[in-house]
């Protein structure tokens, strides 16, 4: 099977019309994946008992929009007796006793989990390199980077493996990869998704989304896995709406604020004239576009390192050793256990982010660090609250650059962090934000950013819908792929 | 050079909930190993935590009960520290907004009544429990993981190990008056760390802090501050210094040694808990749980004797533990004469617990039973030989007593007109004692008593025998 | 800046053990990017409430009931050596904290 052609509605049509069955969907997925594996190397486990659980939704009978599809999981997402790596030889061995609930939820419609797929370790990272397992590549063209964390996610659903992918975002983890690969994909409001089972990085920070070629799709699977869950205490109890059914490409009368700063200095001159020209389309379907300020963004970046580090500090001193996932031979006690265990099991860059946090945790650098850029965000989540009583959205390029070259920056952390100034706002202040197809820059795709209010992710899929309307971007067949087929 | 002693102890106690702190497991005392985890205490990743209410509400009964102030807007906080029984390698607690603040313990030491502050209050989450094997490995078991505790620490108030002893004995009966917690030492929960240093009198700044480790009963931790007293107050007069460090109390010597050397503060890297909302305790919700708090032992104690008349020792015994306390109000409610609940529960009761070596709930008596026989005594139904047999019965399988009582044949015979005859033929038969009896020997009254008795099965009622018997023995 | 002894310490804390050549290259680039950070000294906070926790909610509790979601069987598979139904572990150093 090959998804460039097909939508989730397209799909269910053929299952429900009983043209084709979930286990041949589900076959042909599997087959197509496993096939382009070597290109392109975005999935670290392919779930070998996705045809079983097809067989029995064909059994049960096709229900609801997703019901006998296959979806991608990023491989941060813990599923119940499949492998669950974090993309960290820490986890090589892992095997799940428990599902996150967006799988529960996935699972209760009855999407197939097509496998596992690709990310930096512990979502630390924009490109997959710093993946333990492979790095993924970018379908546009084999030599660059799919973006990251979510680069396997996104690789895949660009090069038409599966019709949608569930992704994480803490600092862009969604966006970036989507505009990299010339899809969309949205991170929701903080709160909107539970994080129960999902392999924490930052967990102010962290919230799952959804990764498709159409904005349809991601309105789909986005209604399925949101919702209010027991296990997490910080996720929202704010009624889902049926994103698909009120998708809305009307942006008459619809304010749009764009952050001067967001034409950050350096920005590549055709994400810029891609940027402008989605916004000029805007214009024309009656939005008004405006140009705000946000005096703290340049702080934006050092808010979020310090603040994601010193979580993830914290949440992966969990890997000891000791209950499960990699264990360190030939140690004498328990803490040459401990120190060899992670020393082993994790790789630099992860070690960078946990280096840091815990600096920025420890005594004498608390105040200084941590306890201040929590008072920044405080400002800066002000800030953009200022922005959006006024707007309805906030816009600008997803990405400085398209796609950059593999092994272009894995040397230098400091340029890899400023990668994410752009998308790390929506973040710190836990609105919901898009990515979505705007043109190309030198062949490459190039996304346009939608941050939203809170909870208003209906305005953000409609109007990453009304600009996928205007361009069909989706039409575009990936070029490294042109030759393949 | 005379020196003035300062103590400050931290107690921990588990909270008596049915779930853990931050995960739904059960929690049981002495269960199978790892039989009572989840993956949340097992620190699996992705797991999150979510808050026991009840966890937190006995948290604020204690402090209530402490005459603390409760925090309305509070966090959790993560304490960040990495061994084998703390499986996320943090320890969620209340570090910057403890639950509770501000509260005390009245002691009182030969007569002195003193209040001993409470610093503060917190909730956090029991360790896991390690065990050493003599091969170079242990062991972990994660039962205990999670388990709900409240840390309560004392302010530095205490300046002698008698002081020491009864802020712990205080906190003890008040927290267990609460029914809060089971706070037994010996089950785990309550744990007791110390500090102590000593100074100069006069001195306006406090010496070097000793930390006291392995005090498993309250007697240990008076033995232990008494000689760490001591030992710091020699060194000093000699001229050297005290070191920071942990020690250890050997029970056997009674001893403190060093354990090891204190490098500076501990680097916990505390920080909000991210995985948890802010909590707002309402005002409505502390006096809810306030109108909710059992009367204290004191209380109780007053009660007993200006209301029900009990002597003062006797009150005391009853309000020692809250189970006795409890049992007695209960069995006062069935009616049975208060003063004669007492002295059951103070004889016939204690002396079979301390017999079989159990306590008042590890038997069969219910205070309803109780009742039940002192109200058969008082109406003359039984003797009170036949009730020793009934207490027996009632106490070892829990037989109700009134139905037991009369199954078994054993209500005691009062009708003149049953024992009228009976007696007549007795003294029809022993013309001799009656004889003895005009002598003025009295030893004749016992022996016919006894020969009544002996045909009555023990039944006959001594009171009707007796009154019965000597009307006949004078008119004769 | 941050010093090798800085690194050292912290690295201790976090229990990673660092290879020399390791310490130098997280010494200028933790440098770099703590320096990076630091100007956030630029920004004036007096007087504005830290933002520590997100989301929407406030006061989430769970009600008191006691249950098993896992059983100990799932709860071992992942554990690398186990006991009798224990975890086992090389050998605790410091056992004086146990209780």
């Amino acid at each position: 099977m090959d998804y460039m052609k097909e939508t989730i509605d397209s799909l269910h049509k053929k299952l429900a019309d009983k043209e084709l069955t979930s286990e041949e969907l589900t076959n042909q997925t599997l087959d197509n994946i496993n096939a382009k594996q070597k290109d392109l190397n975005t999935f670290i486990t392919v779930n070998d008992k996705a045809v079983e659980a097809a067989k029995k939704v064909d059994e049960d009978g096709i229900k609801g929009p997703l019901s006998g599809i296959p979806i991608a999981i990023k491989d941060n997402i813990v599923t119940n007796g499949i492998k669950t790596t974090a993309a960290s030889k820490i986890l090589y061995n892992f095997m799940p006793v428990y599902s996150a609930t967006v799988m529960e939820k996935l699972e209760a419609a009855g999407a197939i989990d097509a496998g596992k797929t690709n990310l930096d370790e512990f979502a630390m990272g924009s490109s997959t390199e710093t993946s333990y397992y492979k790095t993924s590549v970018n379908p546009w063209d084999f030599s660059r980077v799919p973006g990251g964390s979510s680069g396997g996610s996104a690789a895949a659903v660009a090069a038409g493996e599966v019709v949608a992918a569930l992704g994480t975002d803490t600092g862009g983890s969604i966006r970036q990869p989507s505009a990299f690969n010339g899809i969309f994909g949205i991170k929701p409001t903080y709160g909107r998704v539970s994080r129960w089972g999902v392999i924490a990085f930052a967990s102010s920070l962290d919230q799952v989304g959804v990764m498709s070629k159409r904005v349809e799709d991601s309105a789909t699977v986005l209604a399925t896995i949101a919702g209010h869950d027991d296990h997490d205490s910080t996720s929202s109890n704010e009624p889902v709406p049926d994103y698909r059914a009120n998708l809305n490409k009307d942006m008459t009368g619809v304010k749009i604020a764009v952050p001067k700063e967001f034409w950050h200095e350096g920005t590549h001159p055709d994400v810029v004239e891609s940027t402008k020209k989605a916004l000029d389309a805007y214009k024309k379907m009656g939005a008004t576009v405006e140009e705000v300020s946000l005096p703290t963004l340049k702080h934006a970046v050092e808010v979020y390192y310090v603040l994601a580090s010193s979580e993830a500090s914290s949440n992966l001193q969990r890997y000891d050793g000791v209950r499960y996932g990699y264990r360190a031979k030939d140690v004498k006690n328990i803490n040459d256990l401990f120190v060899n265990s992670r020393s082993e099991g994790f790789g630099d860059e992860v070690k960078r982010r946990i280096m840091l946090g815990t600096f920025a945790l420890s005594a004498g650098a608390y105040d200084a660090y941590f306890k201040k850029a929590a008072q920044v965000r405080t400002m800066f989540i002000e800030e953009l609250s200022a922005v959006l009583d006024k707007y309805d959205l906030i816009m600008g390029p997803s990405t400085t650059s398209p796609a950059f070259k593999i092994g272009e920056k894995v040397d230098d952390p400091l340029a890899m962090y400023m990668n994410d100034i752009l998308t790390i706002p929506a973040n710190l202040a836990g609105l919901p934000a898009a990515s979505v197809p705007a043109g190309l820059a030198e062949g490459l795709p190039v996304g346009l950013q939608i941050i939203g209010k809170p909870f208003a992710e209906q305005a953000v899929l409609n109007a990453a819908y009304a600009l996928q309307e205007e361009n069909k971007f989706y039409e575009k067949i990936p070029t490294a792929l042109k030759g393949e087929d | 050079m005379n020196f003035e002693t300062t103590i400050g102890l931290e107690v921990h106690v588990e909270l008596k909930t049915k779930s853990k702190m931050y995960s739904p497991s059960p929690v049981a005392y002495g269960a199978e190993s790892n039989i009572n985890t989840n993956v949340i205490d097992f620190g699996f990743p992705g797991t999150l935590p979510t808050v026991n209410k009840n966890g937190y509400r006995l948290g604020v009964m204690v402090a209530l009960a402490l005459n603390a102030e409760i925090e309305n807007h509070t966090h959790f906080d993560r304490k960040n520290y990495f061994y084998p029984d703390n499986p996320k390698a943090y320890q969620i607690t209340q570090q910057d907004k403890p639950l509770g603040h501000d509260g005390y313990i009245e002691i009182d030491v030969d007569g002195n009544k003193k209040k001993i502050g409470v610093e503060e209050l917190h909730v956090e989450e029991d360790a896991g429990k390690n065990t050493h094997g003599n091969n170079g490995y242990s062991y972990v078991d994660l039962n205990r993981q999670g388990t709900p505790l409240i840390e309560i620490v004392s302010k530095p108030d205490m300046h002698s190990p008698e002081e020491a002893y009864q802020y712990l004995e205080n906190l003890r009966k008040i927290v267990q008056f609460t029914g809060a917690s089971d706070v037994k030492m010996e089950e785990g929960s309550m744990r007791v760390d110390t500090n102590i240093s000593i100074r100069p009198v006069g001195s306006d700044t406090y010496g070097t802090k000793v930390e006291l480790k392995n005090l498993n009963s309250f007697n240990h931790v008076k033995l232990g501050l008494a000689y760490e007293e001591k030992r710091q107050a020699a060194i000093l007069k000699q001229g050297g210094t005290i070191g920071q460090e942990t020690r250890r109390f050997d029970e056997k010597t009674g001893e403190t040694f060093l354990m090891r050397v204190k490098s500076g503060a501990d680097d916990y890297r505390y920080f909000p808990e991210p995985d948890l909302p802010d909590f707002e305790i309402s005002p409505e919700w502390i006096a809810e749980i306030k109108s909710t708090l059992p009367e204290t032992a004191s209380v109780r104690r007053e009660k007993y004797i200006n209301e029900l008349g009990i002597p003062e020792y006797d009150a005391g015994v009853l309000t020692d533990t809250k189970e006795m306390s409890d049992f007695f109000d209960e069995a006062v409610t069935y009616k049975a004469n208060p003063k004669l609940v007492s002295n059951w529960l103070m004889g016939e009761v204690n002396a079979y617990l301390n017999d079989k070596k159990i306590g008042l709930l590890d038997t069969k008596l219910t205070p309803e039973h109780l009742a039940k026989m002192i109200n058969l005594i008082s109406d003359g139904t039984i003797s009170s030989k036949i009730a020793k047999k009934v207490f027996q019965e009632t106490i070892s399988n829990g037989t109700e007593p009134e139905e037991w009582v009369k199954s078994k044949g054993l209500v005691q015979e009062s009708d003149p007109a049953v024992l009228t005859p009976m007696i007549m033929e007795i003294l029809d038969n022993n013309e001799q004692s009656i004889e003895d009896f005009k002598n003025g020997k009295d030893r004749a009254v016992g022996f016919l008593i006894g020969q009544i008795m002996k045909q009555t099965h023990g039944q006959a009622n001594p009171k009707v025998v007796n009154k019965i018997l000597m009307t006949e023995l004078k008119s004769r | 800046m941050i010093s090798k002894e800085e690194i050292l310490h912290v690295a201790k804390l976090a229990n990673l053990k660092l290879q020399d050549d390791e310490v130098d290259d997280f010494v200028s680039q933790l440098g770099q990017i703590v320096e990076m950070e630091g100007n956030l000294a630029d920004v004036d906070t007096t007087g504005v409430e830290p933002t520590y926790n997100m989301g929407d909610t406030n006061t989430v509790f769970r009600e008191d009931k006691g249950i098993h979601t896992q059983t100990r069987e799932q709860m071992l598979e992942n554990v690398p050596e186990t006991d009798n139904n224990l975890i086992k572990v090389p050998t605790i150093v410091d056992k004086e904290d146990d209780e």
